[in-house]
């Protein structure tokens, strides 16, 4: 029953880097987009924080295949030229955790102790010079652990991409693989999954790393950041959450 | 050159895309009530920590975690007949949702487990009452309740989510809108409705759970 | 009135037989032995971690032994008998052990989710099947008892650490134990309302012949209250007296400190 293994790993590898560029891709976007965002949030200007919060409401409220299918098939119409389909995936895959990581963002400079604001102040530093030096680096490392279920999300919604065309693991193994070896339909599906599997696994791999990372950075035991993973998860639960 | 919004056509393909809107909404009710009792349930059997049980619950949660939604779908749409389970689309949809949610909401029952005091499970124990009795009558009602706010999150999660069906055929409010677009050849209006109509459902319904967070933070 | 001391005739309530408690390599209890008499009141003394809640924790079976026997009412609470043969005690064996035994505890413990009048019948409902009717008379009979007749549709969260305590006691006094634990049920409460529940216990002790075994740190209770005080150590019983002894003339240095320790602080 394994014959056609090897067939099946290579041709659902083929489908591999455009399910990583996509995943990268996205996850660049996300977090440009989850500092932009988040920061916007939190500005003093009220125009900029009305705006940012009916991005992420906007984004956080609606499906992401419906996103998905308007930036593919609507916005053509509107800007008058087709995306190629793996950036529209990359952009919808942006937009969509972005709105979600923009809250990470604001609620990881909130739970920054005033004292430390107080602090910077103190010092007469800058608003930027605050937010850069010295609130930012301990938000960070309360925004690793969801950003980790984040990123995760965000590798799993890559198999969307398949509705428009991109021609990534999940749609090799349905379109191509599923109709020409029927027989082998169960290999084909753990194949697949096992693939996401290693994915996921090494995104995890990677955040706990910049955890350890970041903790040590502001003389924190990693150990107080694995404790809270707990409880982000309720945190984060509109569409994040995520293996931990 | 047509407009770009035609309020007559916007009008006319209201009707066929709220009607997938309750198809969407039926799935999200019934996968919900699946991620809510399964979730639960192994909640409760991790927390017995059954030494087997307890290691292949946890590799298989966060298995269908760390996968996708739409691959698990599609594995239980083509290899379920295999065995000679046929089901519907529907029925797939609403069994796929359910268990990939199972997974969220069984963390969050856990933790909401866990937060109840050891003096419970105690006191629950020098009044002799049996294990079923301790949670039904003291362990679960003050887990749910604190909880209830992220299994709101996670119901409305699985709402936005139900528009992955699409890959398996079943009919619900994006699927409709594509199935108009592709006919009339105007995608503006279907998908922009279709944005519309989960914004209207979502957006509320998350802040009637943001409210029921402070609520519960206020207690 | 109860024997006043554990030289007794009848057969004893509690009995400890070498038994050994270790937490990891923390060796918490070392081959204890002791027996109480029914209807003795012994107050469990020592210093914090000399293992006085183990022993109370164990007879409850929130713990369990690592080596020896623990005997209440004749039956084993770690073993029981399956057809002629010892075997490890069922969780069914255990509840029917523990329906003669109360405890009172030092966070109360009372469930938040339930009314005053929840608490008290949950388990003479549940566990003993006694009618709605019998247990909230019951229920009744008890607040009366502990002072709180007005109180039986209120929320635990809504009383004071002293009502709750009050309504706990009560509440372990509903299931009619053989023997009831205290496991410092003073020591979460402000100064001002030790006095009330003491009162109460002292009331309970001379109106029952329930065995009460009793951890605390309230030297004058445990003095006109006890009939026995045992002095813990490390683990072990560094001294077993009358508290009309063990109070005023006590045999071991080790008594003498902790005592002049306690009373000092106080």
């Amino acid at each position: 029953m394994f014959d056609n293994l090897p067939r099946i790993v290579s041709v659902l590898l083929e489908g591999l880097p455009e399910t990583v560029i996509a995943t990268v891709g996205g996850i660049a976007l996300t977090i440009a987009l989850s500092f932009g965002g988040g920061l916007a949030l939190l500005s003093g200007t009220r125009a900029v924080r009305l705006l940012a919060r009916v991005y992420v409401e906007a984004f956080r409220g609606t499906s992401e295949v419906v996103q998905l299918f308007w930036i593919y098939f609507v916005l053509p119409v509107l800007i008058g030229f087709q995306l190629v389909p793996l950036w529209a995936g990359v952009l919808v895959l942006g937009l969509n955790h972005g709105a979600y990581g923009a809250e990470i963002v604001r609620g990881a400079v909130q739970s920054v102790p005033k004292a430390q604001y107080e602090g910077a102040i103190a010092l007469s530093l800058s608003p930027a010079q605050r937010m850069r030096r010295v609130i930012l680096p301990q938000a960070v490392v309360e925004m690793l652990p969801p950003f980790n279920n984040l990123f995760i999300q965000l590798l799993k919604s890559t198999a969307i991409l398949s509705f428009i065309t991109v021609p990534e693991v999940t749609r090799q193994g349905v379109q191509v693989l599923v109709p020409n070896f029927g027989s082998d339909i169960v290999l084909i599906f753990v194949v697949m999954l096992l693939i996401y599997l290693v994915l996921a696994v090494l995104i995890t791999a990677v955040m706990r790393l910049l955890e350890r990372l970041a903790a040590t950075k502001v003389g924190r035991r990693p150990s107080s950041v694995a404790r809270e993973r707990v409880d982000d998860l309720g945190g984060v639960a509109a569409g994040g959450g995520g293996a931990s | 050159m047509s407009p770009l919004w035609d309020w007559d056509y916007a009008w006319s393909i209201l009707p066929d895309l709220l009607r997938a809107l309750v198809v969407t909404i039926q799935i999200t009710l019934l996968g919900s009530l699946v991620a809510l009792v399964l979730g639960l349930v192994i909640a409760v059997l991790r927390r017995a920590r059954i030494p087997v049980v307890d290691r292949v619950l946890w590799a298989l949660v966060e298995f269908i975690r760390s996968t996708p939604l739409l691959v698990q779908v599609f594995f239980l749409f083509f290899v379920l007949p295999q065995f000679g389970i046929v089901l519907s689309a529907f029925v797939v949809g609403v069994i796929g949702l359910g268990v990939h949610y199972a997974t969220y909401t069984s963390e969050v029952y856990r933790a909401g487990i866990d937060a109840v005091p050891r003096g419970q499970w105690e006191a629950a124990t020098a009044l002799s009452l049996s294990r079923s009795r301790t949670w039904t009558g003291v362990i679960l009602p003050q887990a749910i309740p604190r909880v209830l706010p992220a299994l709101g999150n996670y119901v409305i999660s699985m709402f936005k989510e139900v528009p992955l069906l699409i890959g398996i055929g079943v009919v619900e409010v994006v699927n409709e809108a594509r199935e108009i677009a592709s006919e009339t050849f105007r995608p503006v209006e279907p998908y922009t409705i279709a944005g519309l109509l989960f914004l209207l459902l979502s957006y509320p319904a998350s802040m009637l759970v943001r409210r029921l967070e402070r609520r519960r933070a206020a207690v | 009135m109860p024997p006043s001391s554990s030289t007794t005739t009848a057969e004893p309530m509690i009995v400890f037989d070498g038994v050994v408690k270790q937490f990891g390599d923390n060796v918490v209890l070392s081959e204890l032995d002791f027996t109480v008499a029914p209807g003795e009141h012994v107050t469990l003394i020592g210093p914090s971690g000399s293992g006085k809640t183990t022993i109370l924790r164990l007879l409850m079976t929130l713990e369990k032994v690592n080596r020896g026997t623990i005997h209440v009412g004749g039956k084993c609470l770690s073993h029981m008998d399956k057809g002629g043969k010892r075997v490890p005690a069922d969780d069914k064996y255990c509840r029917e052990v523990r329906k003669r035994i109360g405890m009172v505890f030092q966070q109360f413990n009372l469930f938040p989710n339930m009314t005053v009048r929840g608490n008290l019948i949950e388990a003479p409902c549940r566990v003993l099947g006694l009618s709605k009717e019998e247990a909230n008379a019951r229920a009744e009979e008890l607040l009366e008892l502990v002072g709180l007749s007005g109180k039986i549709d209120e929320h635990p969260t809504r009383l004071s650490g002293g009502q709750q305590q009050r309504v706990a006691i009560a509440r372990a006094l509903a299931m009619r134990p053989d023997v009831l634990l205290l496991d410092e049920v003073t020591s979460a409460l402000d100064p001002e309302l030790v006095a009330g529940v003491l009162a109460l216990l002292r009331d309970i002790g001379e109106t029952t012949d329930i065995t009460i075994l009793c951890v605390t740190h309230e030297m004058g209770f445990a003095r006109d209250f006890s009939h026995r005080v045992m002095m813990f150590d490390r683990g072990k019983v560094v001294e077993d007296a009358p508290p009309s002894e063990l109070f005023t003339q006590p045999r071991e240095q080790r008594t003498r400190d902790f005592l002049r320790a306690v009373l000092d602080r106080h």
